[in-house]
């Protein structure tokens, strides 16, 4: 009855995490193809590192300016001195930005975080203009000067994201990632190779149709009742490890992917890896697109790699009331009972 | 039904909504009897959880009769009586089958939200933002439970709902905070809060075998409560709260140290104010001034262990005292249901009475003027129970 024993404590040892963890597509690119991309990455690379380590340094010295002299960058800005508490917040936060970028060697998230920062800066001085407090040109010069450095921000924090491998080379989006379900590999290739399963847990796929052996047709849900449709054949098939594929002729979203089960260290399930790379069309189709894909390529397939592992290993999706389908990324509903439920 | 729903910073409102269904074959759906306000909903009640959404029903403490079973729920019945642990949580996942079940993987369908903010999700929990999977909570008169066979214990015919109702939460959670500290028979424990999981952990402490606890507070009743737990007190405001522990403790600082107050602390000088500016600015998601003073108090090579809820990120940690005098720090949100068993047999056996922290009975109704006086511990206010 005593449950003293502190082998069963909360620090586990957990391989299987670990590796999660690692073949995170942001944090780090698992060995093989992204390794190729690095070594082809050139000088430009660095001083797009040199130019968001030079952002970092300049949000500090904003930072520090609002913050120890906020009466003084208030009328350099034009806005009044009851804007000096904001300013002071301003500081407080691009002085922690500042040293985010400059701490990683990749900051392309903190680079993100200014793109954010400057939007916030803008819409504060945008506020002071209509208010029509303090003076008018020196505020809209700041805002000019606040969208120039939103423009640099948004440049570096482009370049840096696709250096993370959110992109490849040539422009397309690379996806990796993976879970650890507890399940054999073959059972596991098995419920994969029917195509026709995928449909239960990933978040958008709405049927797909079987032609043979090799070729499938999928339907694709996208925002506000869009459809995508395209062919896809089977260009690697290695019974119980892997399985690839890419689109075939014409579709909207190019892409091609594949899927790995190996066992998993100690017997502890089976990893699944997921590595996928998509030509996203540009223009108005192209974004609604990348909508669907959600913001941060990746995060979409690990919330559907959830689901799968959750029809193994306890039968079914689970569902909440504030995402009744289970499917997390669709609009979260409040978390109360619907009046009636699908 | 009537539910107590989320709108906002400060604001509550028992609304009527619709009835719970199964969605699961594993669900049941209770027929509440009883349910509490915990003092982690008012960081819901504060605004100080991200990803609440309006409208979410509260509360993660509940009991009741179940009225409707899923079709793979084995082990129980309708008009069985049972408490729901706060944690939702498969059973069958590595972390499940280790008894790790607030880590559950497969209970939390938002896990990408939680992934953001701490870098793997942690289990779903009732009424507790969508971060943490969007479940309706159980203030309100009726609840769905899902992963219900292994989420839920049968009370056995006999014992009030007051004397049970803490297993869902506060007392496993308390009884885990005492654990972590892995007391061998003799042992100095010093708590910091004295809330309702402070309560427990004192007593929990107790029943473990430490011989001294001290309870660290500023309000009069829950130090005279944890008097009567047997804790010797120290109120922080009138006395320094270090000088005392090494005081009691021949300098050497008590054997291992409780944060059971986590990030709404409140605390005296320059750091508490950093803090408090910090919090409000959103540079900071704790207020760790407990946590902070319990190191810096624990004796060399001691357990410090933290069961106050953090949301995200904290400031002026000092892991230089953790480091230099090899601390050991022990954490987590309470495995529930590896505890509900083991203590539902204490108190069958008398060893503990759970009821005696309750100050406050009033109706679900009352809920929105309930969550209020908590927050501003009105009325010698400590536990509220609530009655649908
Ligand atoms: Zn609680
Ligand atoms: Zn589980």
């Amino acid at each position: 009855m005593e449950r003293q024993d502190a082998g069963r404590s909360s620090t586990l040892d957990e391989p299987t995490v670990a590796d999660r963890h690692a073949s995170h597509p942001v944090r780090s690119a698992r060995a093989g193809a992204p390794s190729r991309r690095d070594s082809a990455r050139g000088a430009t690379d660095h001083t797009h590192e040199f130019l968001a380590r030079t952002l970092g340094w300049f949000s500090i010295g904003l930072g520090l300016a609002e913050l120890l002299a906020p009466g003084r960058v208030a009328r350099m800005a034009g806005l009044k001195d009851d804007h000096r508490l904001l300013l002071g917040a301003s500081g407080l936060r691009e002085i922690t930005m500042g040293l985010g970028i400059l701490s990683e060697r990749r900051p392309a998230g903190w680079m993100w975080s200014r793109v954010g920062g400057d939007a916030l800066d803008l819409a504060l001085l945008a506020g002071a203009l209509s208010g029509s407090q303090g003076n008018r040109k020196r505020t809209v010069a700041a805002m000019l000067a606040v969208a120039g450095v939103a423009a640099v921000d948004c440049f570096a924090s482009r370049r840096l994201s696709r250096m993370a491998g959110w992109t490849t080379d040539d422009g397309a989006v690379r996806v990796n990632t993976s879970i650890v379900i507890d399940s054999s590999p073959e059972s596991l290739y098995q419920f994969w190779r029917d195509f026709a399963n995928l449909s239960r847990f990933t978040e958008h796929v709405e049927a797909v149709t079987i032609y043979d052996r090799q070729h499938s047709h999928w339907v694709v849900k996208g925002p506000a009742g869009y459809r995508v449709e395209w062919n896809a054949e089977i260009t690697e098939d290695e019974p119980n490890r892997k399985i690839g594929w890419r689109t075939t002729s014409y579709a909207e979203i190019e892409h091609q992917g594949s899927v790995e089960f190996t066992p998993a260290p100690g017997g502890r399930g089976t990893m699944v890896h997921v590595e996928m790379d998509y030509h996203v069309p540009a223009g108005v189709l192209g974004a609604s697109i990348a909508t669907l894909f959600g913001n941060e390529p990746g995060q979409q397939i690990q919330s559907d790699l959830r689901r799968l592992k959750q029809i193994i290993e306890v039968g079914e999706v689970l569902r909440s009331d504030g995402s009744l389908t289970g499917k997390g990324r669709l609009p979260q509903r409040s978390a109360q009972p619907a009046e009636a439920t699908a | 039904m009537k539910a107590n729903c989320w709108y906002g910073a400060g604001d509550v409102r028992v609304e009527q909504v619709p009835d719970p269904k199964i969605l699961n074959r594993r669900d049941v759906i209770l027929k509440v009897t009883s349910t509490a306000i915990c003092g982690s909903d008012l960081h819901l009640y504060n605004g100080l959880m991200p990803t609440m959404k309006a409208g979410d029903i509260l509360g993660h403490e509940f009991m009741g009769e179940v009225v409707e079973v899923g079709s793979e729920v084995n082990n129980l019945q309708v008009g069985d009586r049972v408490v729901t642990a706060f944690p939702i949580a498969c059973g069958r996942c590595l972390f499940c089958r280790q008894e790790l079940f607030s880590l559950c993987e497969n209970s939390n369908p938002n896990a990408w939200m939680a992934e953001k903010m701490l870098g793997h999700s942690p289990s779903g929990i009732f009424g507790y933002s969508h971060m943490l999977g969007g479940f309706a909570g159980g203030q309100a008169e009726y609840a769905r439970v899902p992963f219900a066979d292994v989420g839920t214990i049968k009370i056995p015919e006999g014992i009030p709902d007051e004397q049970v109702l803490f297993l869902s939460d506060i007392f496993p959670t308390g009884y885990m905070a005492a654990e972590n500290c892995q007391i061998r028979g003799g042992d100095t424990i010093a708590v910091w809060g004295c809330g309702p999981v402070g309560q427990f952990a004192i007593r929990s402490a107790f029943l473990l075998g430490a011989e001294r606890v001290f309870a660290i507070d500023r309000f009069s009743e829950r130090l005279r409560m944890a008097e009567e737990g047997g804790a010797e007190t120290i109120q922080y405001e009138e006395e320094g709260v270090y000088d005392r522990l090494m005081d009691m403790t021949g300098g050497r600082g008590p054997d291992a140290c409780i944060d059971a107050v986590g990030m709404e602390a409140h605390g005296p000088g320059m750091l508490a104010a950093y803090d408090r500016m910090k919090q409000a600015v959103g540079l900071e998601s704790g207020r760790p001034y407990a946590l902070r003073e319990a190191i810096m108090c624990c004796r060399n090579g001691g357990t410090v262990s933290i069961i106050g809820v953090y949301g995200g990120f904290i400031d002026k940690f000092p892991i230089g005292s953790v480091m230099n005098r090899s601390l050991t720090i022990k954490t987590g949100q309470a495995h529930v249901q590896r505890y509900m068993r083991p203590l539902l047999e204490r108190i069958q056996r008398g060893e503990i009475d759970p009821s005696t922290i309750i100050t406050h009975r009033m109706r679900l109704n009352e809920a929105p003027e309930a969550f209020a006086k908590f927050n501003r511990k009105e009325d010698r206010c400590v536990k509220i129970v609530l009655k649908p």
